[in-house]
């Protein structure tokens, strides 16, 4: 046993000094010439070879103009579980994106870089609307990432369904009754879902949440830094006694009620959903990604009910990587300044981007709300009109409607866990016919209370 | 005494170790053929398990630096909602499979081994669904269990006039489901290793049970299963293990829902690590991790205990 153990010691010391020796190899900072190699995140796998063949396009471009600097594409896609473990694991790329839930929060816990000075070395750095630069800065106004696309929620519906059921894809729901009266005829008509909602991966509440809104409810009250979360508000009982009456009684939800963000992108790109809620940033992975025929794909405002109604916006932050070096630090706010700001600020650099995506077929003109402000984007749009490929007609109702309608952010406290257990309470509506909502939404209230009370 | 003493030192002095003994016994050259080992086992194995136990102490992103807290962590996941419906529900699931997947493989086991021509043809049959990697068979049984009328299972359902059933969209039939797909995946392994151990058994016995006009029940009750004895139960505390820790059919399936009947203490503990993207609680993962592994540890050494006498009697 004793020479067990002595084997084990001497074993253990192997491999601590080992470990010492590995932990010795610190970074070295570079110098302004010297070559810096970044990687970034590109597309969500599955995206068609014309999409990557795009952005390898625009990838060579900036090389051309930054010898200095390699970009390496990293496929990517936001889903909270993978990214945590990518953020624990150290293995996002350089470059990496987020929605705007999250800035504040890994703002706070030291977990993204700063990158101020970079920042406001940007010529349009002191040009951002407030309410989305917000999400990107801390209570010094620092810079922690740059505000590259805002969106606002939206109604998509599938134009052949609407057609099959005989209803008129030009003239899509505008009140949830229509949304309800709809989605029976094409339950009926169609035998597809007419009208389903994210369940999943707290997509469910997030979903849920802009239902509320559209009904003039909120989730979570704010005063004095004391946050009172209200689940069991009558805007959330709406909606869940809509949801329960879509499935229950008119039998319009279909058959599957599990689905993320992913997968009811999937069942709409099939012609499985006629109408659900998302952010309005979603069509181009419904093409590049889930292969829906273009002029089937019809785009509106979430409708909006009573006082208060309001419509949930977000949008995603371009992040750089906390343990970048310096040299990768300036090379990637490079890039997110090439990629993602440039074609909302340059004329040249926005005609260049439309033409490479429109050369590979990828969508350009969808929709999209002002990270500056309305003008800069109507300007940044004027200039690729030209270049226009998705049937921007049949998202008339939402660029019409979205501006007039109340932006409202997201709860801003543990919202992930707010979220989560909305998951849960929309299952159960949408599984068990006599789901007692009152009771769902108490439990889940004073559940949620409890995650914001702990801190 | 002294007469006695004086061998007994003189042996310990033979049998001392030096460094210096140590090194001319081929200490050296033994140490340097376990360090690939001791650095693979170390690295990969007791090492995060010393990390787990820390980290369960922990309140940590894994980015900044942890902050020890005690017993909280223990405290959050004891006090969590989720936690004693994540018990239940995996209690469920061992259950199910305790009457639906322990028998199975033994009735197939059984049989097969009876059969006579196209033995091996049908061990290969049986043992078809382990080759296939886990997340196909789950994605190929989600086709299966689509509840739409035209889903694979309830197409089958209404050939005998059933109608359609929700399958895995139902808090009530989604573990059965998720236990059906996890029997078919699984028994394939335990049928193999049954039929191993079938072949052990004596052929004198059955003839002398056959002399006594024993049947076929008979002789599978007095001679076979006595004779698994020792493998049932290896194979039956290796079950309760395996599902304790199930996990990939409730993630890939279902999430966990509908409204969490599904979500299982390993998917809880997913969630806790996971499910937020703002960095999750590592710290009430590893220790849910560790009490699970503790519960685990106690119940097979009290498994082992009780069934000894058992299995070598």
């Amino acid at each position: 046993m004793k020479s067990a153990f002595r084997v084990a010691t001497a074993g253990i010391a192997v491999v601590a000094t080992m470990a010492a020796l590995a932990g010795c190899t610190a970074p070295k900072p570079a110098a302004d010439n010297q070559k810096v190699s970044i990687s970034v995140v590109s597309l969500i796998p599955g995206s068609k070879q014309e999409a990557f063949d795009a952005f390898d396009a625009q990838v060579k471009q900036f090389e051309k103009a930054n010898p200095n600097i390699t970009v390496t594409p990293q496929e990517y896609e936001w889903t909270g579980p993978t990214f945590a473990a990518q953020l624990a694991g150290g293995t996002l790329a350089d470059v990496y994106t987020i929605p705007f839930t999250d800035g504040k929060t890994l703002i706070e816990n030291g977990q993204l870089a700063d990158i101020t000075s970079l920042v406001k070395a940007l010529p349009y750095a002191d040009k951002f609307n407030p309410k989305v630069v917000n999400a990107v800065q801390d209570s010094k106004k620092n810079f922690y990432g740059i505000p590259i696309a805002a969106y606002g929620s939206a109604l998509h519906y599938n134009r052949a369904l609407f057609t099959a059921a005989g209803l008129d894809p030009d003239k899509p729901p505008t009140t949830w009754d229509e949304v309800r009266a709809d989605a029976k005829q094409i339950a009926e008509k169609t035998g597809q879902a007419g009208y389903m909602q994210m369940t999943q991966k707290n997509t469910g509440g997030w979903q849920l949440t802009t239902a509320t809104y559209a009904r003039g409810g909120r989730v979570e009250t704010t005063t004095n830094g004391k946050t009172k979360v209200t689940l069991d508000n009558a805007g959330t009982k709406d909606a869940l006694q809509f949801l329960h009456d879509v499935r229950w009684v008119d039998n319009a939800a279909g058959s599957n009620f599990l689905f993320d963000w992913g997968s009811i992108n999937q069942a709409f790109g099939a012609g499985q959903i006629g109408m659900y809620t998302s952010g309005s940033d979603i069509y181009t992975n419904l093409v590049q990604s889930q292969n829906l025929d273009p002029k089937d794909y019809g785009m509106t405002v979430i409708p909006m009910k009573g006082k208060n109604a309001g419509t949930l916006g977000g949008g995603t932050i371009a992040t750089v990587n906390i343990k970048a070096t310096a040299a990768q630090k300036a090379a990637a706010v490079k890039w997110i300044d090439f990629y993602y700001m440039k074609k909302l600020t340059n004329k040249s650099a926005a005609v260049l981007d439309a033409k490479t995506l429109d050369a590979s077929a990828q969508p350009v003109g969808v929709p999209v709300l002002p990270v500056f402000d309305k003008k800069t984007l109507d300007t940044s749009r004027a200039w690729i009109k030209p270049y226009f490929n998705v049937p921007i007609d049949q998202m008339a109702g939402f660029s019409n409607g979205i501006l007039s309608q109340v932006p409202v952010g997201e709860p801003s406290a543990h919202t992930q866990e707010l979220y989560g257990a909305l998951d849960t309470v929309v299952q159960a509506v949408l599984t068990d016919k006599n789901a007692d909502i009152d009771a769902l939404l108490k439990s889940a209230t004073a559940n949620v209370q409890a995650i914001v009370d702990a801190g | 005494m002294a007469v006695l003493e004086t061998p007994r030192a003189s042996h310990r002095v033979r049998v001392r170790r030096t460094p210096l003994t140590w090194l001319r016994g081929g200490g050296l050259s033994n140490l340097l053929f376990a360090v690939p080992l001791l650095f693979v086992f170390g690295a990969f194995s007791w090492w995060p398990i010393v990390q787990a136990i820390v980290m369960s102490f922990q309140k940590t992103n894994l980015v900044t630096p942890a902050l020890f807290v005690g017993l909280d962590n223990f405290a959050r996941v004891l006090g969590d909602p989720l936690f004693l419906t994540a018990v239940r529900n995996t209690g469920y699931f061992a259950l199910l499979a305790l009457f639906l997947g322990y028998p199975v493989p033994l009735v197939v086991a059984v049989l097969l081994s009876e059969v006579r021509r196209w033995k091996g043809l049908f061990s290969a049959l049986a043992y078809l669904p382990v080759v296939v990697p886990p997340v196909v068979a789950v994605l190929l049984w989600k086709f299966f269990y689509d509840a739409s009328p035209t889903g694979v299972f309830n197409v089958v359902l209404g050939w005998f006039g059933i109608g359609p059933q929700p399958w895995i969209q139902s808090a009530a039939s989604a573990m059965p489901s998720l236990v059906l797909e996890a029997t078919w995946a699984a028994a394939g392994g335990t049928i193999i290793i049954y039929l191993a151990a079938l072949t052990s058994v004596a052929p004198e016995l059955y003839d002398a049970a056959e002399v006594d006009g024993a049947s076929v029940w008979q002789k599978i009750w007095h001679v076979t299963l006595p004779q698994l004895r020792g493998v049932l139960l290896i194979t039956l505390i290796l079950q309760i293990i395996g599902t304790s820790q199930v996990f990939l059919e409730p993630f890939l399936f279902t999430g966990g829902g509908p409204a969490n009947s599904t979500i299982t203490i390993l998917q809880l503990i997913y969630n806790y690590a996971f499910q937020n993207s703002l960095g999750g609680n590592y710290g009430a993962a590893t220790a849910l991790s560790i009490m699970l592994a503790v519960f685990l540890a106690v119940l097979s050494f009290v498994y082992f205990r009780v069934t000894k006498a058992w299995s070598t009697n």
